[in-house]
Parts: C-alpha cells; structure tokens; sequence
C-alpha cells in the first residue's frame, strides 16, 4: 500500500445475503482531490463509502484512510474524515443550531468553541437566518447543506459525501457544487458518490463507474466520455414521414450508426466535427425536402456511459441526460 | 480546533472514560432538548396512564372488588407507578430506531465517539421522561384520591425502585429499537410486548380471581412486583400480600432481582447489537 494515499481500497468485497454488494473493489485517492464515485442505484457505491467510513466490516480486502486501516485502526479513521450519507442525519426536532452544537461538544469542543464553530458553518451556508428553527421545518436543500455543515464541524481533512444532491432541485444542486468547489480549494480530499455523470464532470478530478460492486472504467471526464464515443447530433423531424429521408441524410454526416426514434421523430447519431456540422446538416435536410424541429448537440448521458462501457441500461434516473444540457 | 484530532488511543484510560461521560451527558441534553421543545412525544407516558387511571377508577373499578375491602383508588394508582414507567422503554424503541432509520446513528458512529455514549446517553434522557411520568402520576393520583400513608422514606424508596425497573427495561427498548427496521415497527413491538406485560400482571385487578396458569405468570411478571412493592411502600391496599409466590412475599427484592436481570441481560445485548450493525 502506498502511504501517502489519502484513500485506498484494496479488493474489497462485501456481501449481504445472495448479493454481491462489492465485489473486489479497488480505489486511490490522491491528497486534495476529488474522486467521483459513479454508477446506478445498487452498483455498491453506498456499502464502499460505508466501509471506508469505518460503518461496515469488509468481507475481504483491504482499506486504508489517511494511512489508517479502517478495520484495526477504526478510532483513528473516525477523527480524520466528515460523512455525508444519502439520508439526512439531523435531529429533526432540533435546531439547526442545535444540531451542529451537538456534533461539536461530541467531537471534544468545548461548548464556546461548538458554539462558534456552528455560527461560522451556518453562515457559510447561508442557513443563519434558520438557525434557530427547528431542522423539521428545512426545505430539502437547506437540509442538505446543514447535513454538510455538520459533517465539517471538525474540518476533517478528508469527506465522504453519498450522493450528496441526489433529489434536489437543479438551483440547491448549484449552490452545493459551489460548496463542495471551495472545500476542495482549501484541500480537502473528497470521495463523492453520484448518479449524476454531470455531477461527476463538474466536480471530479477523477471518476471511477462502479457496477456490480467492481471498477469498470476510470478517468477524467474527458476520458470517459471519448469512451462513450463523443458528441452526437439529435435532428427531430416535423412529420413522422420525413424520418426515413432525415435518417438517410445523417447518415452521409455520421461516424457509424444512426438512431432513429420513431415515437420522438427523432434520428441521432455520432458526428465527428460536433457542433459544427450542424449548419450542414440542416442545410443538407432542407435540400432533401425533411422539415424540422429542431436539430442539437447531445451529450453522453449517464445511459450512454453506462450503454457502452456494460452493454445493459441502468435504471432510469429522471434528471440525467435532460440536465446535462443544463450543466 | 485541531484539538479535536487528538488521539483518543493513546489517552489514558481514566481520560477515556472522562470522555465517554461528558459524550453521554451531551447526547442526554439532546434528549432533554427535544423533550422541551416537542412536549408531544411524552403522551404515551402522561396523558396515557391519566386515561388508564380515570377508566378504570370510573368505568371498570365500580365492578372490581379487592379481596380484603381496600379501597380501589388507592389499589389502582399504587400499581399504576410500574405500568407507567414500563411504557417508557416503547419510547426508547422508538427514539433507537428512529435514530437509526434517519442516518444520525451512522453518524454518531463515524465520529470519534465512544461506542457506548450514543445508549447510554439515550437511557439517561430516558430517565427525565420516568421522572416526569411520577409526576404526572403523583398528581393525577391525589386528584383521584390516592395517597402516601407510610411516610417520605418509602415513597422515596417506592420512586427509587421504579426508576430502578424502568431504568432496566430502557435497555430492553433499546436492543428492540435496534432490532426492527423502522420507528413504526418499533412502536407496534413495543405494544405488542407492553400490553400483555401490563395486563396480565396485577396492575388493575387482583391477580387472585385469574385461572391458576395465568396467576402464576402474573405473580412473576416484573411489572406485578414493581406495583406490590410500590403498594406496600406507600401504604396502599396490597391483596398480593397473601400470595405465596415468591415475587408477591419479597416484591421489593424482587424488583431489584428483576431490573439487576434485565440490565445484566439487555445492557450487554444493546452493546452488541449496536456493534454487529457493523456487519451488516
């Protein structure tokens, strides 16, 4: 095991009755960086972040935090990282306040100083104006960010956040990548689990997809996304007839095999000049008589990603590829 | 504030402990807190047995006749102590499993806390909401005319001995909170245990009329010992005074017995239960 790693998972596996929740996982973290965690709903994203959190046991393999085993040297795990599970672990009928005081006095801070510490988070998240309302009466974005808050009372060097935005509306999302930025700028090293391939993007120094509780593919971004094969072009026609026409016309821009949706009227396929083919492209549609809708830039989703690099769909998650465009 | 990173291994012991302590007492408050600003979610051990008490001092007391003539009033409020304080441990399994299905106990596990901290400040808030159930009991039980007849002393020593029961089945609520999957469940189980436990016991009848089995489950159930010896301490009538059965002769002793048991059996069972979630 290399030593100055800030995070490292050697075949860890896990399994929960007949599933294999991990299934040897191996992950590096370098000192100051983000790593995104990215994969659909049960690929094994939460159980790693609750083994490297020192919450479960792995069955086999091994992790290191900081250079601590997670298994043997659990205590001194526990007082370098800050977790930020998929749940909301407030005190619902405690106050904001309330809430981060508690977590301070248990992390050994005097009452002053869990005090002063909660009125500094609370006004980095701008939750000072609710600090002293019950967590019961928060929007789900403010508890979100007060759920951060709390698990950075004690700055830990290194956080865990499990999918921190998942189920948010897209402005909380912002306001929270915003935080999550600037956490790492003073250093912070950060695992983040996600849904959100975009998400991922924005965020991530490097992106690990995780399915079946294995690695499948790692990167930067850019990386992952040459992978997945690069930016396609989406025409939607006006009239269902004109898809054949459309279908024939793309073809003669495209790189490989065009899609063609019938109940959207949409043909896509990869083009390799991007964006700027779509003059052409809708010159050449007007020649051949195909009226359209319109006609745009589609970027890889995370069912593209997934597509590829697996060959099977993963659920269907609401916001991905729409939101894409958004990011 | 780099002084929280300290390591907590390398401390001495007495050091450790120190902290365990000062993390309990910090999640009690939070008990204490929640407890004052949500009054609510102490009906089930105030509003509950003043409903239990008035129903049956006027509904059902009328056609209860205790064996040696004593007033029922007095018989019913004495038992009603145990009852009471026994509904606190469905609280306690609710509150565990709540903590639980919200994220807060992953939480408190990820931080560097003692394991121990997180239930016993649990049960030690627990204990404010036993003595607020006394109250509640004391005062509703003076409105219905029951009294305390055998001096301060042994009504201390009555109170002592059901913060001592209920004290014990907290830890039973606690390994229950932790063994179901959410706070609905905990609060059936908790119903489920806690009926048969207050009703077949002599709590508001006289065990003496039930069918023989019966009398004898009812004479060693914890909750029967608890009102005897909480009857004979006030001065209330006590009809299990002539019952042979062990509990019923000693029922001071055997509350003690009891509660000794059921930390003895449930403290440890918690512990461990709240360490194997790490396994799962």
């Amino acid at each position: 095991m290399v030593a100055s790693l800030a995070i490292e998972a050697v075949g860890i596996e896990k399994v929960f009755g007949q599933t294999h929740a991990l299934a040897g996982l191996d992950l590096a973290v370098q000192p100051g960086t983000i790593l995104g965690l990215f994969g659909p709903n049960g690929s094994g994203k939460t159980t790693a972040v609750r083994v490297l959190t020192t919450l479960l046991r792995p069955d086999q393999g091994a992790a290191r935090v900081a250079g601590y085993d997670v298994v043997t040297q659990a205590p001194q795990v526990r007082r370098l990282i800050g977790l930020t599970g998929q749940s909301t672990a407030l005190d619902e009928s405690l106050t904001g306040s309330g809430n981060l005081v508690m977590i301070g006095q248990l992390c050994r801070l005097p009452r002053q100083a869990a005090q002063h510490r909660a009125g500094e988070l609370l006004a980095r998240f701008e939750l000072t104006d609710a600090a002293d309302r019950s967590v019961k009466t928060y929007s789900g974005g403010m508890r979100r960010r007060l759920d951060l808050a709390a698990s950075l009372v004690t700055r830990p060097p290194i956080l865990f956040l499990d999918e921190p935005t998942t189920g948010l509306d897209p402005r909380s999302r912002l306001v929270l990548w915003d935080i999550i930025g600037s956490l790492v700028a003073d250093g912070t090293t950060v695992l983040l689990t996600t849904q959100y391939l975009e998400e991922a993007d924005r965020l991530a120094d490097r992106i690990v997809v995780v399915d079946k509780g294995s690695v499948i593919a790692q990167g930067t971004a850019d990386e992952l996304k040459a992978e997945v094969g690069g930016d396609r072009i989406g025409v939607t026609v006006a009239a269902e007839s004109d898809l054949a026409a459309a279908r024939d016309v793309l073809a003669t821009h495209a790189e490989g095999e065009v899609h063609m949706n019938v109940e959207r009227r949409v043909v896509d396929a990869v083009v390799s000049a991007g964006a700027r083919s779509i003059p052409a492209i809708a010159a050449a549609m007007s020649t051949a008589g195909v009226v359209i809708d319109d006609v745009g830039l589609l970027r890889p989703s995370l069912d593209d990603v997934f597509l590829t690099l697996t060959g099977h769909a993963t659920d269907p998650v609401p916001m991905a590829s729409h939101e894409a465009e958004l990011a | 504030m780099t002084s929280t990173l300290t390591s907590a291994q390398d401390e001495p012991l007495p050091s450790r402990t120190w902290w365990s302590v000062r993390n309990a007492l910090v999640l009690a408050r939070r008990g204490v807190t929640r407890i004052i600003r949500e009054p609510s979610q102490l009906l089930d051990v105030t509003v509950q047995p003043v409903i239990f008490i008035l129903l049956f001092v006027y509904v059902f007391g009328s056609a209860i006749k205790l064996p040696d003539h004593g007033n029922y009033h007095e018989y019913l409020v004495g038992g009603m102590f145990g009852m009471a304080l026994t509904g606190t441990a469905q609280g306690t399994a609710v509150g565990v499993s709540t903590d639980m299905a919200t994220g807060l106990t992953d939480r408190f596990r990820s931080l560097p806390i003692a394991r121990s901290a997180v239930l016993t400040g649990r049960v030690l808030a627990d204990l404010l909401t036993e003595v607020i159930a006394i109250i509640v009991l004391v005062i509703t039980g003076l409105a219905v005319g029951w009294g305390i007849h055998n001096g301060i002393g042994d009504a201390l020593a009555a109170v002592g001995l059901c913060l001592l029961i209920a004290f014990a089945m907290t830890w039973a609520g606690a390994c229950a909170g932790m063994l179901v999957k959410n706070p609905e469940t905990a609060q059936a189980v908790g119903f489920i245990f806690f009926l048969p436990m207050v009703f077949i016991s002599n709590t508001f009848v006289p065990t003496q009329g039930m069918p023989a089995w019966l009398r004898t489950v009812a004479n060693w159930n914890p909750v029967s010992a608890v009102a005897a010896a909480c009857r004979h301490l006030f001065g209330n009538p006590n009809p299990s005074a002539h019952i042979t059965a062990w509990p019923m002769q000693h029922p001071e002793l055997a509350t003690i017995l009891w509660s000794i048991g059921l930390i003895a059996v449930f403290a440890p069972l918690a512990v461990h239960l709240y360490r194997r979630k790490a396994l799962q």
